[in-house]
């Protein structure tokens, strides 16, 4: 239910040292800090996270759907740009 | 109600436990109750959030109450097989939800109390006690600040918030008292270390709230008089309900299982 007094808020979440924040969900809070006790509240219950962010999804500038074509499948023809032409010498092991 | 009550042995160590583990599970109780009723999703899971920490809390305290005790109780019979006038929890916390306001105000109240307790109670000298504080200060360190940050947005909210954040205030302010006051049997446990003197807390406790309260922009009670009876078990009439919702399923089916 989204009333003005309450606006969404995106949730990313830590799980790790060393990894990045990945986005989990949304939620609706008053303001910042209640935001981030909802997150805690809501999506770090069974353990999953060391940090948390929450950004108002007002401030997300996201990419137009109907632009898709000329954003993305300019890059779908560019196989050369995935680095798997190159022969790996063995004693490299897992890259 | 088909299966009587237990017999308790209460001897000071036993008593002084179980009265914690009563705390615990009588306001754990109340939050659950508003599982599926909270304004809103957020808060539905951060009221059952703080239930289950508080029930983890009576678990482990009627444990050792059984333990101590050594008469074959468990926590279970401990929950389920007691009546009211065995019920030894503040009275504070078997107050009704009533509006989102009054169950936060009561929150408050408590857990800046139980916040400051339990990391007086990481000293004691009995080591299980110790050990139960540790994990649950973590837990009431977050209860206040959870139910601090409500009330500074209920009483520095709207009108309506604001007033019926006042009207809570008042309403459960002569329940606070109890949670400083200690009898004869708790008096022998401070002096051996392993109770901690609640009055000590008062003074931090008065701080905490007043500065909420004041940022909230809403005021406390003027009130001295202070309402006590539920550590011997003298209960409002609201224990009654809550108990015969909570216990009916063991007082009607003994020892069910599912």
């Amino acid at each position: 239910m989204a009333t003005p007094n309450t606006p969404l808020w995106e949730v990313f979440i830590r799980s790790r040292n060393g990894l990045a924040h990945k986005h989990v969900g949304s939620l609706h809070a008053n303001d910042a800090t209640m935001a981030l006790q909802a997150a805690r509240d809501i999506y770090t219950r069974r353990g999953e996270g060391l940090s948390i962010w929450v950004v108002p999804s007002n401030a997300i500038t996201a990419s137009d759907p109907s632009e898709k074509g000329m954003m993305f499948e300019p890059a779908e023809s560019k196989i050369y740009r995935h680095p798997t032409f190159y022969d790996v010498p063995e004693e490299v092991g897992h890259m | 109600m088909a299966t009587p009550s237990i017999k308790v042995s209460e001897t000071p160590l036993v008593l002084y436990t179980l009265r914690r583990a009563d705390d615990a599970l009588i306001l754990g109780h109340r939050l659950s109750e508003w599982c599926g009723h909270a304004p809103m999703l957020e808060e539905d899971m951060a009221l059952a959030n703080m239930a289950l920490d508080l029930l983890g809390q009576a678990r482990e305290l009627y444990s050792y109450a059984a333990e101590v005790e050594g008469k074959g109780n468990d926590e279970d019979k401990f929950a389920y097989l007691r009546d009211v006038r065995q019920y030894r929890n503040l009275l504070l916390l078997e107050q009704p939800n009533g509006d989102f306001a009054c169950t936060m105000v009561r929150q408050f109240f408590y857990a800046a109390f139980a916040d400051l307790y339990w990391r007086a109670m990481m000293k004691s000298c009995d080591p299980t006690l110790a050990a139960i504080a540790a994990k649950s200060e973590k837990e009431s360190a977050y209860h206040i600040r959870h139910s601090s940050e409500w009330i500074v947005r209920l009483g520095d909210g709207t009108e309506e918030s604001h007033r019926r954040a006042q009207i809570a205030i008042d309403d459960l302010w002569a329940y606070t008292g109890e949670m400083f006051a200690i009898d004869d049997s708790e008096r022998g446990l401070i002096d051996a270390g392993i109770a901690i003197d609640p009055a000590s807390l008062r003074a931090q406790w008065l701080k905490t709230v007043s500065e909420v309260v004041s940022e909230a922009t809403l005021s406390l009670p003027k009130g001295e008089w202070m309402q006590q009876g539920g550590r011997s078990g003298r209960h409002s009439e609201h224990l009654g309900h809550l108990l015969s919702e909570l216990q009916s399923m063991q007082r009607t089916f003994p020892g069910a299982t599912w």
